[in-house]
């Protein structure tokens, strides 16, 4: 039994096909899906694509970016505009994967992938999703909730674009320059008269998708980023996480090097 | 970048070499560098078919029953292979050399014993429509209690991994259930130390993942013949191990390899050959059989994981006066190479250093994990990473520099070594003054000046010298009077006894207090007789 | 079901057919015959497999075939230009930048990859060019400074 190829042109066409049938798959940048067919995954029987140009997309206005699911890793590192989120799409695979992976992509992968995912959470980001007649737009930690149980197709990510210097970006590898994250930080950290006000941070590879560090933010509402003002956050850093053994880390060591790259992040001790 | 120290042995020193030390083209550089080396799956054959296996899910599970019924009706399947196919389905690899018993199938079909041991295989005009059969065939397990530690494993209690060691242990000389080295008396030399440190050391299975996976294709020739293009490391021995498995002569298999995209250790196995072959036989065509990167990682044999502890006896001024090693290799559920690495660990023991009581057991366990295989120095490698971990934690101990405190104790010509060979051709002690120099790293005038021609003697080890003894004759040459001329060829490798020393000896570790009784060395005795071999142990001269 | 595609290779034109679902690297191989295209993982993890399309690098076993209909595909068989070797395989040969060479082919297209578009790189965009293509035998820093050499002449040339 071979793999089914659907191919439309038009992205709403798409989503239908997604949502009407059994086993379909939306194909990104096949990072994901052609490893499944190369293993002969039962579970991927159909494979819908979309050559809609809205897919890859990109705008960046003063205060909002959209980035279309379609928009691969290599574009982002094209746009200049864009810059705060280089070394994050840097952080995804090597040259060869950064122009196949894609947002909308990174969105499904699982742990320890997903970094781009994270950052977007960091971001406060919302997906959008296309034709078919249910919820138009969702925070990504909703979507990121229950992303394996829906079949709606993500179109694009949307999310007001940071300040200067505002946003920060660490992953933890065990090998350099490209390796898979032991873990990796995303954090807004918004500063107002010399205090944080309204941090947003987010881990990748604490758990199941990625997921938005609340204590830590709480921890750091109205702090100054210091030694001390950070170390309430630090000290429920791990708070709500729930990290997997897997062949990169286990999970005790991903909580125990969690504070200390957050500490490093916060302090920007941690280039990125 | 390469140097070439040529004031070092100026003397041993044999400069009219042509090809050590100029560099030289690859033979198979330009096939690399324009994606036109032959490796084994370079070659195309009309209607290939593609053999897949079923593994276990389970590390430890009775086969209740195998239903392949609805998979040999699928799709594209030309041919399903269960246990009983296999004509010959026990083996060992050492079985070659008459080293150890038979204990793995290559088709599990009672028990299997570690999560990804092959069940059956399916052959099919395409990878794709293998898997999908294989995903239609339903086995029955009764899982069974695993045993993953190798301490745990020779409890007495613990689960039977392999039916053919029931133990879990392997067998040496159909009697043993480990290794031993005894030299001198390592009791008494713990009680004469000042210090004695003791710790473990626990080692992981390292896959070694090379970029081209294992795999074979067999090809059909004429006269009952059949072209076997391999991804081996060792084409011979896998000639002779898919000969015995599907039970024809060599001279059927026509093994073609060389080519070899990575091994390191880990294309020695015959992980493919014998089931492709069997393939080719049974479907009369040629059938490939390719391990997916996920089998490469979970059924292709890793470095096994040893467990070692080391226990040093030290005297204040730096000697160590005593050394235990107890030491369990972890074979996984089969044999594999362990059994050699074991060997070959014991053989290595106590490091590089000349020590006079020197004691280890070491032992080649059975657990129901991946079976463990060669990987570049194999046996070795752990056990120096556990001896050079504990010999920096010695320096501490003796308040010692690590490179000084490892230098005193370092192998000198003339010296004893724990397996009764006279140490030779030494040259460690300049390695270290090399590389302290290279890395700025300070060390005494008497270490700078320590050498590895003087101050060895058989006394250092607590043996008594037998260096005019006819066994070591070659060691007794008279000694020139001048530095011998350089000679175009060394044909033996023994150095030339040098001249009397010209420089102030540095201070030689003063000798072993008491010298082992002869009850407890008793092969002191039997010093240079017999000669051993790594495999076969004491072999005939 | 075979879906019917052209594409060029190495500048020639191609066209056959191909499996629902087939990855360009098993195409390539199986089906038109280039095996200067090694395959390591299927999964899109070791960079062995690597090719250019439209002169980018991309990884042949997850790239879908029929998404290259049209596409310009180059691979390490088409380096050479008749006795003459490209510039990369002649300095991978010189600094001994192989040792197993299966790792190789995936290698040179990825150092191209970067040349093509930036050919006076640092040693630091060097190595990220090749981050994604692994070498078991560790033999990183001939190839790194096989690369480096190759820029270098072009420096050279320039100046």
């Amino acid at each position: 039994m071979t793999v089914t190829i659907k191919t439309f042109d038009r992205l709403a066409d798409a989503a239908n096909a997604l949502s009407s049938e059994r086993g379909a798959h939306f194909f990104g940048g096949g990072t994901l899906i052609m490893r499944a067919i190369n293993e002969a995954d039962p579970s991927v029987q159909t494979i819908i694509r979309s050559t809609d140009p809205a897919l890859q997309h990109i705008s960046v206005s003063s205060g909002r970016v959209e980035l279309g699911a379609g928009v691969t890793m290599a574009a982002i590192l094209a746009e200049r505009e864009l810059a705060f989120l280089h070394p994050v799409a840097r952080a995804v695979g090597g040259p060869a994967v950064r122009e196949a992976a894609t947002v909308g992509g990174n969105l499904f992968a699982n742990s320890p992938y997903g970094d781009f995912a994270a950052a977007l959470l960091a971001l406060d980001a919302t997906a959008q999703f296309a034709g078919g007649f249910g919820q138009r737009e969702l925070p990504l930690e909703e979507f990121l909730g229950r992303r394996d149980r829906g079949t709606s197709l993500v179109s694009s990510v949307a999310f007001r674009r940071p300040p200067t210097d505002v946003f920060r970006f660490h992953k933890v590898t065990r090998v350099h320059p490209k390796g898979i994250s032991v873990l990796s930080i995303s954090a807004q950290l918004p500063v107002a008269s010399g205090r944080i006000a309204g941090a947003r941070i987010a881990y990748n590879a604490m758990g199941q998708t990625p997921l938005r560090a609340k204590a830590a933010e709480r921890a750091l509402e109205g702090r100054p980023l210091d030694a001390a003002g950070i170390a309430p956050a630090l000290a429920v850093a791990a708070d709500g996480t729930a990290p997997v053994d897997d062949a990169i880390a286990s999970a005790w060591w991903r909580r125990e090097i969690l504070p200390v790259y957050l500490r490093r992040l916060l302090l920007g001790a941690v280039h990125t | 970048m390469l140097e070439f120290r040529k004031d070092i042995f100026a003397d041993e020193r044999d400069d009219s070499l042509v090809e050590i030390g100029q560099p030289t083209a690859r033979q198979d550089i330009l096939g690399h560098v324009t994606g036109t080396s032959p490796y084994y799956d370079d070659h195309r054959f009309a209607n290939l078919l593609h053999l897949k296996i079923l593994r276990s899910p389970h590390a430890h599970a009775r086969i209740r029953s195998i239903d392949d019924s609805v998979a040999a009706r699928a799709p594209g399947v030309k041919r399903i292979i269960r246990a009983a196919d296999v004509p010959v389905n026990l083996n060992t690899l050492l079985s070659l050399i008459q080293f150890g018993k038979d204990d793995e199938p290559s088709l599990a079909s009672d028990v299997v014993r570690y999560k990804g041991e092959p069940i059956l295989g399916i052959v099919a005009t395409s990878e794709r429509a293998a898997l999908e059969a294989l995903a239609l065939v339903r086995v029955s397990y009764d899982q069974l209690p695993a045993v993953l530690d190798v301490e745990e494993a020779i409890k007495a209690g613990a689960p039977s991994v392999n039916a053919t060691y029931p133990k879990n242990t392997f067998e040496y000389y159909g009697k043993y259930d480990h290794q031993k080295l005894r030299f001198g008396d390592v009791e008494a030399g713990f009680r004469q130390a000042d210090i004695v440190i003791e710790d473990r050391y626990q080692m992981s299975p390292i896959e070694h993942a090379p970029t081209e996976t294992n795999g074979s294709i067999t090809v059909p020739d004429t006269n009952g013949r059949y072209i076997v293009y391999t991804s081996t490391q060792a084409l011979f021995f896998s000639l002779d191990t898919a000969a015995k498995i599907n039970a024809v002569q060599s001279n059927q298999l026509h093994f073609i390899g060389g080519t070899v995209g990575g091994g390191f250790g880990g294309k020695v196995d015959t992980l493919t050959e014998p089931l492709c072959i069997l393939a080719a036989r049974l479907t009369g065509a040629p059938v490939r059989y390719r391990l997916s990167r996920h089998e490469e990682m979970q059924f292709g044999s890793p470095r096994g994981a040893e467990r070692i502890y080391v226990k040093d006896g030290l005297a204040k001024d730096g000697r160590i006066v005593a050394r235990s090693v107890r030491a369990y290799f972890d074979s996984g559920a089969y044999t594999r190479l362990s059994s050699y690495a074991v060997v070959k660990c014991v053989a290595h023991i106590p490091g590089p250093y000349t020590i006079p009581n020197v004691h280890a057991d070491v032992y080649c366990v059975f657990t129901n994990r991946t079976p463990a295989t060669a990987m570049r120095g194999f046996g070795v490698t752990a056990l120096d990473f556990a001896l050079e971990c504990q010999m920096d934690k010695g320096a501490v101990a003796v308040g010692m520099d690590p490179l000084e405190f490892r230098m005193l104790n370092m192998y000198r010509d003339g010296d004893m070594k724990a397996h009764r060979r006279e140490a030779k051709n030494c040259a460690l002690i300049e390695c270290a003054q090399v590389a302290a120099e290279k890395a700025n790293w300070p060390l005494r005038d008497e270490f700078r000046r320590m050498s590895s021609r003087q101050g060895g003697s058989h006394e250092r080890a607590g043996v008594a010298d037998r260096s005019r003894t006819p066994q070591l004759a070659s060691a007794a040459k008279p000694a020139p009077s001048t530095p011998p001329s350089p000679v175009p060829q060394r044909v033996a490798y023994e150095r030339p006894t040098p001249a009397a020393p010209t420089r102030t000896a540095p201070p030689s570790p003063p000798p072993r207090s008491a010298p082992p009784s002869p009850a407890a060395s008793p092969a002191g005795s039997t010093h240079g007789a017999p000669r051993f071999s790594s495999v076969f142990g004491t072999r005939r001269r | 079901m075979k879906t019917p595609i052209q594409f060029h290779l190495n500048g020639e034109a191609v066209a056959t057919f191909v499996e629902s679902g087939a990855n360009l690297l098993d195409t390539l191989r199986e089906t038109v015959g280039d095996l200067s295209v090694k395959g390591g993982c299927w999964q899109g993890t070791c960079g062995t497999c690597t090719v250019l399309i439209d002169g980018v690098p991309r990884l042949s076993c997850v790239t879908l075939a029929e998404a290259c209909a049209g596409k310009s595909v180059e691979t390490t068989a088409g380096l050479r230009r008749g006795a003459d070797l490209h510039p990369l395989q002649q300095a991978f040969m010189d600094r001994f930048a192989a040792q197993c060479g299966y790792c190789t082919p995936g290698m040179l297209m990825a150092a191209k990859a970067l040349l093509d578009r930036n050919p006076n790189p640092t040693r630091a965009e060097v190595i990220d060019a090749l981050c994604g293509n692994i070498c078991r035998c560790t033999g990183y820093e001939p190839i790194i400074q096989a690369v480096m050499d190759v820029a270098g002449s072009d420096n050279r040339r320039r100046a």
